[in-house]
């Protein structure tokens, strides 16, 4: 047994791998690496299929040749958007729509839920909840009585708000603000109490306690809040189908599905162009506040 | 600087009291430590003086004036914070003088107090850093300096130090004792820990459920207690407690532990004490230090009897021991050098010159 225990001594020893991942974590990793590609290819090809078709004819589009390739590349689909007057039209609008919408919204919700979490008064609990229930009112439940009101406000008064499209500089907000003033209420309420306690010794009205402390501190809440807000007013399609008509009121989603479409006839190259040229803005703002989008998103999960 | 008063006040949360009705006065430039269990109402006492819980009943008086219904801002107090309250996107020069910026002050003006009250910490090399870039004893630094710049009439400190370790809460007491001696602000200082009380205040007050159970000098609440609670709460390890018994003893008295033990009352006390005799329900209370090793000649009222030890623990300049009494736990003190051992029964004697006898159903000292 000596002889056998010192040989076994000799031998090269296992040493063990400090810091290393056991076989449990390696498999995990393989398994959500997997998952993680299949859900970028899923949803990373609309947009590329919407690249590629944009860059082809009419012609090739209706050919019975690989959707998934261009053989003859062309930019003529971007050329006649961008010289065309309508989408440009559709395009300022939909620039001035959400970026209105977004002031607006946060001119709105910033000040609505520092109130809601801070400045304790009767029924604010209740009313921070009444904020919550109207986003989960779903909006094709909305767009009716709206649609009715705003007949009736046209009885009443002679002022026409169907077909105009700063009309949606109302509608929108219906959707954006009380999301926004949910999740900033989350942002404020993570602020310690005593960041606001400190303010008000210091001499600071509730005012500027919001402006220069919980503004700058809930900073990657605002963005969230801005990126979502801006988000939806660009995204949005129903109320502006239901509540514009005329060409000149459009905004770009309900813009191109009516100009393009003509009939039964898709013009699929200009319809991929514009709704590619559409998701450039929101993609644009995403990549610059990414980072604070996702510090927006994870702060207050550790704080409660 | 100016004096604060607080008169009657009352503070009702619902239905529940937190502070039943407190009175009491601070002189200007006077170092005041509020100090009690959890829930004894300090907290709240300090935050009524800040302006930031409304007064259900009573007045405050800051320098003559009532305060009640003035709003922190113009109230010319300062508060330093148990988690500090730095504003976390403000460098510490910044967060100094955000109070001076808001009231317009000019510029040279603010550039001065914040150089004066980082020379008074000892943080003008941290002046251009954020609070995440210091460390708790820094931040807590800071925190003061806002207060300091902000020379107001009284500081308010609610536990400053709880957030610290023990080595930098010792240090940072010191840091508070110097700049209070160099400002001489009013203060009021809120803390659960009995030996910060001690060590930085010129009065303390000790409350318990809402109310001042006595208002004294440290050494007036450590060496004459009024209460038992006082008694117990000021001193660590704390005082010992033993049911005990007054009896006529002759032409003295005596008091009487259990069938065996029996300790004479020294002639001082002979007066005091001689209208409780053959009473119950008496506490013997007796600090650890006046429980030491017995030795040959002792002084006068220095009684000698026998313990047996069940824990004992060295602390290096003396050994508290443990050891069973009358169905309590009784600590004492004694010298490292006396030999005392877990488990094995030792001389001790109870210095009876320092006694004090409790009325147990009312809790005070008698």
């Amino acid at each position: 047994m000596a002889n056998v225990s010192a040989i076994a001594t000799d031998l090269p020893v296992a040493r063990p791998k400090y810091g290393s991942m056991n076989r449990d974590r390696i498999w995990a990793l393989r398994w959500s690496y997997f998952f993680l590609v299949l859900f970028a290819i899923f949803f990373l090809l609309p947009p590329i299929y919407m690249l590629i078709t944009s860059l082809k004819t009419s012609a090739e589009i209706s050919a019975a040749t690989n959707p998934w390739w261009v053989f003859n590349p062309t930019l003529d689909n971007y050329k006649e958007l961008l010289t065309s007057n309508s989408y440009l039209t559709y395009f300022r609008n939909s620039a001035i729509v959400s970026v209105v919408v977004v002031s607006i919204t946060m001119l709105i919700s910033v000040p609505a839920a520092f109130a809601l979490a801070r400045m304790k008064f009767w029924g604010s609990a209740t009313l921070a909840t009444g904020v919550f229930l109207t986003y989960l009112i779903p909006e094709t439940l909305l767009f009716i009585p709206l649609f009715k009101m705003f007949a009736i406000f046209n009885e009443w008064t002679g002022i026409a708000l169907i077909n105009r499209w700063w009309v949606l500089l109302i509608l929108y907000p219906t959707l954006t603000v009380p999301f926004c003033t949910w999740i900033m209420i989350g942002y404020f309420a993570s602020i310690p109490k005593e960041l606001d306690e400190a303010a008000l010794i210091d001499g600071a009205t509730w005012m500027q306690t919001l402006t220069k402390i919980f503004i700058p501190v809930a900073l990657p809440g605002l963005i969230a809040a801005t990126i979502f807000a801006f988000t939806v007013s660009w995204a949005q399609f129903l109320y502006p189908l239901a509540f514009t008509t005329s060409a000149d009121q459009l905004v770009l989603p309900v813009g191109i599905i009516t100009s393009l479409i003509k009939g039964d006839v898709f013009n699929w190259g200009q319809i991929m162009t514009g709704a590619l040229l559409g998701a450039a803005p929101p993609l644009i703002i995403y990549a610059f506040l990414m980072d604070y989008y996702i510090a927006g998103l994870t702060a207050g999960a550790t704080k409660g | 600087m100016a004096e604060v008063t607080l008169s009657k006040i009352v503070k009702k949360y619902d239905e529940v009291e937190a502070v039943r009705g407190i009175d009491l006065d601070i002189s200007d430039h006077e170092f005041v430590v509020l100090v009690g269990p959890s829930g004894c109402g300090k907290s709240t006492t300090l935050r009524m003086i800040a302006g930031l819980e409304d007064i259900t009943g009573g007045e405050i008086l800051i320098g003559g004036d009532i305060v009640n219904d003035v709003p922190p801002k113009d109230r010319d107090i300062a508060m330093v914070f148990q988690n500090y309250a730095l504003y976390p996107h403000m460098t510490v020069a910044e967060n100094m003088s955000f109070g001076l910026r808001l009231k317009r002050f000019p510029k040279a003006e603010i550039k001065k107090r914040v150089d004066e009250a980082a020379r008074i910490l000892d943080i003008t090399e941290l002046l251009e850093r954020k609070p995440k870039a210091l460390s708790g004893g820094q931040r807590q630094r800071v925190a003061m300096g806002r207060a300091i710049v902000r020379n107001p009439k009284v500081f308010l400190f609610d536990e400053p130090l709880s957030n610290l370790d023990a080595k930098l809460r010792v240090q940072m007491r010191t840091e508070i004792k110097k700049v209070h001696q160099k400002v001489r602000t009013t203060t009021v200082y809120v803390t659960h820990d009995q030996v910060e009380a001690m060590t930085l205040a010129d009065r303390v007050v000790v409350m318990n459920h809402g109310l001042i159970e006595q208002v004294g000098p440290p050494n007036e609440l450590y060496h004459s207690p009024r209460t038992r609670f006082v008694a117990g709460f000021i001193g660590s390890p704390a005082m010992n407690f033993i049911p005990a018994r007054i009896e006529q003893n002759g032409s003295g008295l005596a008091i009487k532990l259990n069938d065996k033990l029996a300790f004479p009352v020294p002639e001082a006390r002979k007066t005091r004490y001689e209208k409780y005799a053959g009473k119950n329900d008496m506490l013997l209370g007796l600090r650890p230090e006046h429980i030491t090793e017995a030795h040959g000649h002792m002084e006068p009222g220095k009684i000698p009897f026998d313990a047996n030890l069940e824990v004992t623990e060295p602390m290096g300049m003396e050994t508290l021991v443990y050891f069973p009494l009358n169905g309590t736990q009784i600590c004492g003190r004694v010298n490292p050098k006396a030999g005392a051992q877990d488990g094995a029964p030792m001389q001790l004697a109870a210095d009876l010159n320092n006694m004090h006898l409790i009325d147990a159903a009312s809790g005070r000292v008698l």
